[in-house]
């Protein structure tokens, strides 16, 4: 097994893939969503924001920088790993976990925003709902995606989106960010091997 | 039994150039018998009949694992027409009756010679001598005394039994393992015991006590046999005592010719016998004293068991392999092919030297008019995959499972009638 | 080609180590939870074979099963009428026959774990908790994640494992493991307790301990059986803890930051001083509570996906 800092390439072929966010538009898209979450939950006083690895972690961070700068004060930010919680786990080999990092305060009773970088099916977001409910009882749950590309399997929405994107069941969306992938962007094609 | 005249046409005999062989009233005759059956032998080696000087039929007590009949039936597979019973049954050969019903057992089978080994001690147990005699004197006429499967580890019962037994020109055969060295001992020791964590079997086990026993054989100018010698230690112990004129005589199992003890990793119990699979090195020096007659004889060692004795834990499982029905295929790949024996070895090897050293009577003879016409012809060209399944012994506990081996016996003769023919044990 | 047992740490790959010790570091955060469960295992089954007395090993695997909410069930065949060669394969086609996802197998036997994954009698994962003096692999691996987190990392330390070396299942399966991390072993013990090729090995050897213990990052004690003693091994309890326990005039030959490691259970007074054994630099205590992480890491990899991740090429997946 290869141990890779988490960053996981689903091999878009880059040629036939095309870049449906650049690095401005992924700034653009997240600072929207740190403004909405300080709108929405009144200055995000209570809230702690868990990003799923990888990329969702990466995202995390990125706002939570961004709503200090916006805000002045930190807004607790840790990391979710739901590999043990997975419904597909039978489905592929046993998949190296992702680090879990809870802030030192817990999320009992406070506003918990879950971030990842794309939604799909839902199934993912449900996994972390279970993960999140072994750890504690927030106050309440919200979701921030970068990208939303449809086709959800689970009654689960986004409460704040950086990007809709209709795609169909053979594309595939991949997220690159500079942190793991080099640069920020987010392209669309076609699934290797589809 | 002997009605059969026979005329073998082609076979090349030890070897050499092909000749027509003429059988009838079980010998070998100078011309062709009247009414013959012809058997076609273009391209097969002929050889006097081979001769085991170890074999475990395991009648009486463990018909499971094989009775006189069925074990007989998988000696004239492998173009064996004598074969010696050893003593570990239950009851333990150590009296006249026992070695008697065993010998009447192989006679009334008949598919072999088949010659008890009387036990040197009572029951196996090394503390005082069987009625070797009595068995000496039975109808059995036994020649060979062993405790195969323990060792008369005690110095003096080892002496007394060396000296009593020259009354009667009996032979010890000593299963030569110092006991206290192997206590509870699982495979060789060396590099790999300690890796794999079995309790080692040291060389030295061996060489202490053939050491000590062919001095003995010095001292008493008795007839010492050393049974199924492993090591190359012990074949320089053997070298030594031949070169000083000492009475001393030894044998090979094939599986010691061949294998080694890195089959072990596995940890399948098939692969467990005693003594031991050695290193390369030992299998390399086995193979050089039975080039240059250091080694007197490959004896099978065919050691039969049941399933339930080898589907289980190595710790318990029980030592030992079938090799009757491998044993020259095993010695053509190891000594033909490497060149370290031409067929008149083989021969000198596996029949003439066997059958000397257990005094066996018309066996291991030439192949010549009016000897008896003991007799193997193989295919050299042949080869075959071994199927535990396919063997003719009752037990299938070959290491040879799955492995390609060069020979394939189509003809036995016993006393001028066919045992096997076209490759196939002849129903009675 | 993805292993489905865990049998030899002579097996592992420096990445399959490191993913299992980076997997138990996860892990090991579940045991600080309120709910110390996760549902990974969910519907598995785990049988926990058991050849030979270990309750501290079978509850830690039990454990370990549980915490990630494995059906478990206990299987003691010790004591069992059946003769000892039946017993394995006839229990081995019991456990097939209830479906078990996994076998955690303790056998007094050397190769007992090899042959219950190899004889062809059962489909499901093997993992050996120990097989005679062979091999103890889970041991190895707590081992070496208690290493890492004391001193920060394997690679590059000096560890010195000292005793019956001979008879010592944790012994050999340390080697591989350490070996394979990078570290650097020494075996320490009597000529009689160490086994013949050692020298072939991958470390070093000594007759004696105090030359070794200044430039030792971890000593690890091994015990010693009082029974070896009558077997001329050594000659009494006495000489061979005057000559090789560990004990507080000899751990100051330690440097400041060395630990001393036990697997347990302790001879206290025979390899280990009490004094050595409840000190700060002793790990017995986190070495316990390590196995538990460990032995979550080695069944989620071996049975939480479709096939075992231990021996893998890494994943690929689009979202
Ligand atoms: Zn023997």
């Amino acid at each position: 097994m290869t141990t890779q800092s988490g960053a996981r390439s689903a091999g878009l072929d880059p040629a036939a893939a095309r870049a449906v966010l650049d690095g401005p538009a992924v700034d653009r898209a997240l600072t929207r969503i740190a403004h909405e979450i300080l709108e929405r939950t009144g200055g995000a006083e209570d809230a702690v924001l868990l990003g799923i690895p990888t990329r969702g972690a990466v995202l995390g961070r990125r706002l939570g920088e961004l709503i200090s700068r916006f805000e002045g004060h930190a807004v607790p930010v840790g990391s979710l790993d739901v590999t043990m919680y997975r419904d597909d786990l039978r489905l592929k080999p046993a998949r190296p976990l992702r680090r879990t990092e809870i802030p030192t305060g817990g999320v009992d009773g406070r506003l918990v925003i879950l971030v990842d970088d794309v939604l799909f099916s839902g199934r993912t977001v449900r996994a972390a709902l279970d993960a999140l409910g072994d750890l504690g009882r927030p106050r309440a749950i919200q979701l921030a995606v970068l990208v939303d590309r449809g086709h959800r399997q689970l009654p689960i929405r986004a409460d704040y989106v950086g990007k809709n994107l209709p795609t169909s069941m053979r594309e595939a969306v991949e997220v690159h960010l500079s942190e793991t992938d080099g640069r920020d962007c987010v392209l669309l094609g076609i699934k290797a091997g589809a | 039994m002997s009605g059969t005249s026979y005329v073998i046409k082609g076979a090349r005999v030890l070897g050499e150039e092909s000749r027509d062989l003429y059988v009838s009233d079980g010998a070998f005759a100078e011309a062709a018998p009247r009414g013959a059956k012809v058997i076609d032998a273009d391209g097969c080696i002929a050889l006097p009949g081979l001769v085991d000087l170890h074999t475990h039929l395991r009648e009486p007590g463990r018909e499971d694992a094989e009775t006189v009949l069925t074990g007989t039936r998988a000696a004239a597979a492998g173009g064996f027409t004598a074969v010696h019973a050893m003593a570990n049954t239950d009851p333990v050969a150590d009296t006249a009756g026992v070695v008697e019903q065993v010998w009447r057992l192989g006679r009334e089978a008949g598919y072999c010679d088949v010659r008890p080994v009387g036990a040197v001690t009572a029951g196996l147990k090394g503390e005082r001598l069987a009625e070797l005699g009595a068995m000496a004197d039975s109808a059995a006429r036994v020649r060979v005394f062993s405790d195969d499967g323990h060792c008369v580890s005690d110095a003096a019962l080892m002496r007394r039994a060396l000296e009593y037994v020259k009354a009667f020109g009996g032979v010890v055969a000593q299963h030569a393992q110092e006991p206290r060295l192997t206590e509870g001992a699982q495979m060789n020791e060396g590099e790999l015991s300690g890796v794999l964590g079995l309790q080692g079997w040291p060389a030295v086990a061996e060489e202490a006590i053939i050491a000590r026993d062919v001095l003995l054989a010095a001292h008493t100018g008795s007839k010492l046999h050393v049974c199924h010698l492993s090591t190359a230690g012990s074949v320089e112990i053997v070298r030594w005592a031949k070169s000083r004129g000492y009475p001393v005589t030894a044998e090979v199992t094939p599986h010691h010719l061949l294998l080694t003890e890195d089959l072990i990793r596995g940890y399948d119990p098939v692969y467990k016998v005693n003594p031991p699979l050695r290193s390369a090195a030992d299998v390399e020096a086995v193979r050089a004293g039975l080039a240059d007659g250091t080694i007197d004889a490959v004896a099978t060692d065919h050691a039969p068991h049941p399933v339930e004795a080898k589907d289980c834990e190595w710790a318990v499982a029980a030592m030992g392999m079938v090799g009757l029905e491998t044993a020259l295929s095993v010695v053509q790949r190891t000594m033909v092919e490497t060149g370290l024996l031409d067929w008149a070895g083989v021969a000198d090897r596996m029949s003439a030297r066997p059958a000397r050293i257990g005094s066996v009577t018309g066996q291991g003879r030439s192949v010549a008019t009016g000897e008896p016409a003991n007799l193997v012809l193989i295919d050299p060209a042949a080869a075959r995959v071994i199927e535990p399944g396919a063997l003719y012994s009752l037990s299938h506990n070959t290491p040879y499972a799955g492995m390609k081996l060069p020979g394939a016996v189509v003809v036995t003769l016993l006393h001028g009638s066919a045992t096997v023919l076209d490759g196939r044990v002849v129903e009675r | 080609m993805a292993k489905r047992h865990l049998l030899s740490t002579a097996d592992l790959t420096v990445d399959d180590a490191n993913l299992i010790l980076d997997t138990a570091q996860e892990l090991a955060s579940v045991a600080g939870r309120a709910i110390k469960k996760l549902p990974t295992l969910r519907g598995r089954t785990v049988v926990n074979l058991f050849f030979e007395d270990s309750t501290r090993t079978r509850i830690s695997f039990e454990t370990a099963a549980k915490r990630l909410s494995a059906d478990v069930i206990n299987f003691s065949a010790k004591g069992s009428s059946v003769s000892k060669g039946e017993s394995l394969k006839d229990t081995a086609l019991t456990l097939e026959a209830m479906g078990a996802d996994a076998v955690v197998v303790r056998h007094w036997a050397s190769g007992g774990a090899h042959r219950l994954a190899n004889a062809g009698w059962i489909r499901s994962s093997v993992v050996n908790a120990g097989d005679g003096t062979h091999e103890h692999p889970t041991q190895a691996l707590l081992d070496a994640f208690t290493l890492r987190q004391r001193l920060g990392s394997v690679a590059g330390r000096h560890v010195a494992i000292v005793g019956d070396v001979l008879h010592s299942r944790v012994a050999r399966s340390n080697v591989h493991l350490l070996a394979t991390l990078g570290a650097e072993v020494t075996l320490v013990a009597p000529p009689t307790l160490l086994p013949l090729g050692v020298e072939h090995w991958p470390c070093a050897s000594s007759y004696e301990l105090d030359p070794i213990l200044p430039k030792c990052d971890a000593v690890m004690m091994l015990r010693v059986q009082r029974e070896r003693m009558n077997q001329a091994f050594f000659p009494t309890e006495r000489e061979y803890s005057r000559r090789y326990g560990l004990q507080a005039a000899r751990m100051a030959l330690l440097p400041q930051h060395a630990v001393v490691m036990h697997p347990g259970p302790m001879n206290r007074g025979l390899e280990i001083s009490a004094e050595v054994a409840d000190s700060v630099r002793s790990t017995v205590t986190e070495q316990v509570a390590n196995g538990v992480s460990v032995r979550m890491a080695v069944l989620y990899l071996l049975l939480g996906g479709a096939e075992s991740a231990i021996g893998n090429d890494e994943e690929g997946s689009a979202r």
